[in-house]
């Protein structure tokens, strides 16, 4: 029995495949040969180059911070701030243009996860990675990995070939509602477009700045296609993602709606309100200036205490103390972050708890 | 929105008057035939324009009313909305206490064609019908500077030919363009509003020829218009961590039709970005929103609507109550009413510079 959820969750760590081969265990005989013999280096996603201060705290460096369980969990439960964590590695197993390469190095590393994280580590839980290259594909994967409960969530990149509403996705969300996974959109392109809807930026900096204004597509196209109403049960977690975008947002669809609604009458109430009920976002990075009154401030303009999700986003550098908390929160909410509102978002953990 | 204006007949009784730095005077392609070449004429009947999106006519994203025009602002006489001076003056201009009014005319304008000297010459002749089709026959009416942003020698040339020319009050882009406006592409233009002393407008819409969003094309209108505030802030990051303005220290970019409420979240995240990677950018010398708070004006509509009025105060002190501008978007229908838009309880100082000193001081009117 795992341990019950005293202290919170850690809803957003990245533990990393540390090369190809550790996937050789989890390749059939043909992909093996062919990695092999055609010197593919890897399918490392260029949303995290591992010398940019954001990809790795300077005091989680050694080694490569990540690629061992032991080290992991060392790090992430150190503070002592939780009691589970959420792995979503970042592999790059959308990226392949190949609907069956996408799909062998997905199930490779569900597998390697399985084995090399979860059967060491009682604490962790972990995300499932689905092929978005092919739906049945996709949805072929959530079957297979739903059958084992330490799978408490189905992640995607932010960016794909299109939005994330659109009908063809669906069946993804059929399967993911019907196992109780919801579903973690982290940063990530899988470069079908080019990562700002104006081009290619010049500096790093702008792509990651980005995911923001992908967030905001993303949610808006699943709200607007219905996702929500066809799916009454689905949440969606926006990883990484801060969280001052968010208000504003969300104002201006619902001000949209207002006036168009006609356009999409299956939308049948305010795109804040769907938002609040189905959709949570990480609190790392917190990007709000510290200072208390700003924080108070957004705190107002978030409207809910069932929006945010406790996360140490290991082992990127968002902030410096072993504990995620911003400055500021009152008790009250923290304890919500930590505890309540992931235990209400993943009811796979919920069931662990109980 | 779609409001059926009570056609008020306040001015009179109070000392209110109004900029507004938004409204859509309607241009024909024949009321530009005086001002184009008999080639580019030509050209136009027979090729038409070509706006890197698939219909003849209409938009990608169709509107929700045609021209995407408040139902009541067809003129009477016929003629599309604000097409017909008489009738603007009538429901608009002479209904509310209208000081001035920039004109941001967004077709037929030549921007974002795919030939690029067919739009250098579209643009030319809008220009010139601003001043002699609009501002001739009603000096309330301010001229924008449409430049064809995909060709920058003409854009410059087109900025020099205005120069001086105080009819003119800033350089127009609209928001969609090919690539971030960061790009160096595009800093001859810059440098021609800065030399000008002209701020530089960006109006949401345009076609890039690129899906809306990052992550290709959305199904629906509603997203379209949710997805300006996204382009907007793209464009934000480009021209603060390009060094844009460490290179044009004088230049200020005017952010219209595209709300404000996203625009403190984009300076706190771009710090929290710089604070870890200062190195990518060396040539920024202080944080990226200090360039915001310096060099951005917004426009305010469509006026954001918070779930209580405390969180739109927030909001515009946060974006700076020397930078918000009123703005109606006449005519369409998602016009906001100069009279009802404010939130209450703003202070006279205030108001005044929304309604009115912001724009007077940013667009040297009068001066």
């Amino acid at each position: 029995m795992p341990p019950p959820v005293h202290k919170g969750v850690d809803c957003d760590v990245h533990p990393a495949v540390p090369n190809l081969k550790a996937l050789f265990p989890y390749l059939d005989g043909y992909w093996r040969e062919s990695f092999i013999e055609r010197g593919i280096p890897g399918f490392e996603a260029n949303t995290y180059p591992p010398n940019v201060p954001l990809s790795q705290r300077p005091d989680w460096k050694e080694t490569r911070a990540a690629t061992d369980v032991c080290q992991l969990s060392d790090q992430v439960f150190r503070g002592a701030q939780t009691d589970f964590a959420i792995c979503n590695c970042l592999y790059g197993v959308e990226l392949p243009f190949s609907e069956d390469m996408g799909r062998v190095v997905a199930r490779a590393v569900n597998d390697w996860i399985r084995h090399e994280w979860l059967d060491k580590d009682a604490r962790l839980r972990a995300s499932i990675v689905i092929p978005m290259q092919n739906v049945e594909f996709a949805v072929d994967e959530i079957e297979r990995c739903a059958a084992d409960k330490r799978f408490v969530q189905v992640k995607v990149m932010a960016t794909q070939e299109t939005p994330l509403g659109r009908r063809h996705w669906w069946p993804i969300y059929a399967a993911a509602e019907r196992h109780g996974l919801p579903i973690g959109i982290h940063p990530g392109s899988t470069y079908r477009h080019a990562t700002t809807s104006l081009g290619w930026p010049t500096y790093y900096s702008e792509d990651y700045n980005a995911y923001a204004q992908a967030f905001q597509s993303q949610i808006a196209s699943m709200v607007c296609e219905g996702v929500f109403t066809k799916y009454p049960k689905l949440k969606v977690v926006i990883l990484e993602s801060g969280v001052t975008w968010a208000p504003a947002f969300l104002w201006r669809l619902s001000k949209l709606w207002r006036g168009l609604r006609s356009e999409v009458p299956w939308v049948d109430r305010p795109p804040v309100e769907i938002v609040r009920d189905h959709v949570r976002f990480t609190i790392a990075p917190f990007d709000v200036p510290p200072d208390a009154r700003t924080i108070a401030r957004v705190i107002d303009h978030l409207g809910s205490e069932e929006f945010l999700l406790y996360a140490s986003d290991f082992p990127h550098w968002q902030h410096d103390d072993d504990d995620a908390m911003p400055p500021h929160v009152p008790k009250t909410l923290q304890d919500k972050i930590r505890i309540d509102n992931p235990l209400a978002t993943y009811p796979r953990l919920k069931e662990d708890a109980a | 929105m779609n409001i059926q204006s009570p056609q008020p007949s306040v001015h009179d009784k109070t000392t209110l008057t109004i900029i507004d730095v938004d409204i859509h005077p309607k241009t024909s392609a024949g009321d530009l035939r005086p001002y184009l070449s008999q080639r580019w004429w030509d050209y136009l009947k027979t090729y038409g324009t070509r706006q890197r999106q698939g219909f003849q006519t209409g938009f990608a994203y169709p509107k929700s009313q045609p021209n995407a025009a408040r139902r009541d602002s067809w003129p009477p006489g016929g003629g599309l909305p604000g097409s017909d001076l008489d009738f603007m003056k009538r429901q608009f201009l002479d209904a509310y206490p209208i000081e001035f009014a920039v004109m941001n005319p967004l077709s037929p304008t030549g921007q974002g064609d795919q030939n690029d000297a067919f739009g250098a010459a579209m643009a030319t002749a809008a220009n010139e019908f601003q001043i002699h089709g609009w501002h001739h026959r009603d000096n309330r009416l301010l001229a924008s500077v449409i430049v064809p942003y995909e060709d920058t020698e003409a854009s410059v040339a087109e900025i020099r030919r205005r120069a001086g020319d105080r009819r003119f009050v800033q350089v127009l882009f609209r928001s969609r363009t090919s690539e971030a406006m960061g790009k160096k592409r595009y800093w001859p233009i810059y440098q021609a509003a800065v030399e000008a002393g002209l701020p530089v407008g960006v109006h949401v819409f345009g076609t890039s020829g690129r899906p809306a969003s990052s992550s290709g094309w959305p199904s629906f209108y509603i997203e379209d218009m949710a997805e300006h505030a996204c382009c907007c802030q793209t464009q934000v990051a480009s021209l603060i961590l390009e060094g844009v303005f460490e290179r044009f220290p004088d230049l200020k970019i005017v952010m219209i039709e595209a709300g404000f409420g996203w625009m403190p979240s984009v300076g706190w995240r771009l710090d929290a970005i710089w604070k870890r990677l200062k190195d990518e950018v060396p040539h920024l010398k202080k944080a990226p929103s200090e360039y915001l708070r310096e060099h951005f004006w917004v426009a305010t509509q469509p006026m954001e609507e918070t779930e209580n009025p405390a969180q739109l105060l927030d909001l515009m002190g946060w974006v700076g109550w020397d930078r918000i501008m009123f703005s109606s978007d006449y005519p369409h229908w998602d016009f906001d009413d100069p009279l009802q838009v404010l939130p209450a309880g703003l202070d006279a100082e205030k108001r005044a510079a929304i309604y009115s000193e912001n724009a007077r001081k940013l667009y040297r009117i009068g001066r």
